[in-house]
């Protein structure tokens, strides 16, 4: 008489299914599970050695650290991704980065009332550098890059837009598009942009450029002088040295730190 | 640069052969002079000299048709060169005190030796730790490209299993971002929750009650990102730490929520904060004083400029506000339509 239920039959029937499901790749299969952990034991060790030896030289040099990031992204690794990863919690790399993240916020917010909240990297890069007194490790432009890239994925806009050579850093959720890039571009030289310079160069209508200078007023990116000589001068303090020059006051300092 | 100038005397050095050096008394310089560089030419000083004294010692040349040398400075040093000449020159220190023991000239001389061991010795110690150093960086990159093989070969097979698996366990998934490397399927490394990240979510609700609830309810998420890895000081968080851990507090029944705005804003916002009665406060004070800006709203409750900016929107958003937007700013009314 056959059993029903449990019986020998069941129980193969059991694991011919669970067979199955492991070859659909549904789930890592025991050899795979035990190859993996085998091979992160080593990197591990690799690691290691590879930190007791060279992790001051990370924290130090910022070639070294431009050459580090190159080759994790040609093996195609995020280094930065988490404080939890290897390459960070042996490395020390993580916290470099994510400290020099809070920098660079604190810096932006400060002076957001300022300049609307665009700076351009080189302001950036000497106020970081300032906030970090004299005894802390050397921060490069590069730095700077990198860490601004890893603020993104908080959605407070941070963005880099490339302008005479160098980059403007956005730290606030304003619209800017194509034309809008295009006319601070044209600005970056004398600080400020007028209409007529803007269809000149541009070669747009006098609507287009109104428009577009209009949206960078509302957003605080512009200011207008309206008494200029000629023609009414659209100003942009994130490029205008003179007025950035000036020291971090305790009201804006205030903003800074929650 | 190969010049320099003591108390009593001018020395230039060859930079490839140290022991040569040249000197001449201070005492010889009548007046001096800058050079401005110019296209192709490097900066100089020029020193008129005097007549030879008798007593001159041997020097590169017997004879010269110049009166004055002229020094170069390729690389800068001429300002502050300059500055001490004029020191030295002001000073005259070697009418009072005798010279130290000359220069060597030549190599191998013991009498020289001593003074040489003062300056060459210490050029010398430079010179050893610069090459030192080139050693460290050239042996730090060579065991970084090992290290990077390595890694690549690890990276590959994750890459090929984490492909074939769907629908990651939470082993997986830690080991992945580890490695850091971005799920091969969804191509992030964060929206994808780990152990980790339910911890931080848990450490999160218990850090910013206390802040939230000062804040009106709700946080930008850089905001927190700064107050979190302040408190820390170490073993900070990435960026998509916050992110990932922020994202689990409705599944594991925290009493927080993060959200995004239209914008793109991300906040961390007290569930007990509900949108009814924010919205309901946006209205109220725009009501009370008429009309409002972002900033002036901010003042009023105490809050940031971007925050304030997106309670107004969202009030708007539901009808309750209207806009009027000029170049003076943007300001909200009551929606009386």
């Amino acid at each position: 008489m056959h059993r029903r239920g449990v019986g020998a039959g069941a129980i193969a029937k059991k694991k011919l299914a669970e067979a199955r499901y492991k070859e659909r790749g549904n789930v890592l299969a025991e050899d795979q599970i035990v190859q993996m952990s085998k091979q992160l034991e080593t990197f591990k060790s690799n690691l290691e050695e590879f930190a007791s030896k060279h992790k001051q030289e990370i924290r130090k040099n910022s070639q070294f650290r431009v050459q580090f990031q190159e080759m994790c992204a040609t093996i195609g690794v995020d280094p930065l991704a988490s404080g939890k990863g290897f390459w960070s919690e042996m490395l020390g790399v993580g916290d470099f980065y994510y400290e020099l993240g809070v920098q660079i916020i604190e810096v932006c917010l400060a002076l957001k009332h300022r300049n609307g909240g665009l700076i351009t990297l080189d302001e950036l890069h000497q106020r970081v550098l300032k906030g970090r007194g004299k005894y802390a490790q050397d921060v490069s432009q590069d730095d700077l890059m990198r860490a601004i890239k890893k603020l993104k994925v908080m959605g407070s806009g941070f963005g880099m837009i490339p302008v005479g050579g160098s980059y403007l850093v956005q730290s606030v959720p304003a619209e800017l598009n194509m034309d809008h890039t295009v006319v601070l571009q044209l600005a970056e030289k004398k600080g400020f942009v007028t209409v007529s310079e803007i269809k000149d160069s541009l070669k747009w209508e006098k609507e287009r450029a109104c428009h577009v200078l209009d949206h960078l007023l509302k957003e605080g990116l512009a200011w207008l002088d309206s008494q200029a000589a000629e023609e009414a001068q659209y100003w942009l303090p994130a490029l205008f040295s003179e007025l950035t020059s000036r020291d971090v006051t305790p009201e804006e300092a205030n903003q800074m730190t929650p | 640069s190969c010049h320099w100038t003591s108390t009593h005397r001018l020395i230039w050095r060859d930079v490839k052969n140290h022991e040569c050096c040249i000197a001449m008394p201070l005492s010889q310089i009548l007046l001096f002079e800058e050079q401005a560089a110019g296209i192709g030419k490097s900066a100089k000083i020029v020193i008129h000299l005097q007549a030879t004294p008798a007593n001159k010692e041997p020097g590169p040349y017997q004879h010269s048709k110049y009166s004055f040398i002229k020094l170069s400075f390729k690389e800068h040093g001429q300002i502050e060169f300059y500055r001490r000449l004029t020191e030295e020159m002001t000073r005259k220190r070697w009418e009072n005190t005798p010279a130290s023991q000359p220069i060597p000239i030549g190599t191998g001389s013991q009498a020289g030796r001593t003074r040489a061991v003062g300056i060459v010795g210490i050029e010398r110690k430079i010179e050893e730790k610069r090459k030192e150093t080139d050693k460290n960086i050239s042996e730090a990159f060579e065991d970084l490209s090992k290290l990077m093989v390595k890694a690549k070969e690890m990276v590959e097979l994750s890459r090929s299993i984490a492909n074939k698996i769907k629908d990651k366990q939470f082993g997986l998934r830690s080991y992945l971002l580890s490695m850091g490397i971005a799920d091969p399927v969804t191509r992030e490394t964060h929206g994808s929750g780990t152990h980790y990240h339910m911890q931080l979510a848990k450490q999160l609700d218990d850090m910013l009650q206390a802040p939230l609830e000062e804040r009106g309810g709700m946080m930008a998420l850089t905001e927190v990102y700064c107050l979190v890895n302040r408190a820390r000081g170490m073993e900070l968080l990435s960026p998509e730490d916050l992110v990932n851990a922020c994202k689990m507090f409705e599944s594991l029944k925290l009493p927080l929520r993060l959200r995004v705005f239209d914008s793109g804003v991300m906040v961390v916002q007290l569930q007990s904060h509900s949108e009814e009665e924010m919205i309901a406060s946006a209205l109220d004070n725009v009501s009370d004083k008429g009309s409002l800006t972002a900033e002036e709203f901010a003042k009023l409750l105490g809050l940031s400029v971007l925050l304030s900016k997106e309670r107004l929107l969202l009030a708007e958003k539901m009808g309750h506000l209207c806009r009027d937007d000029s170049v003076e700013g943007l300001r909200f009314y009551p929606n009386l339509f």
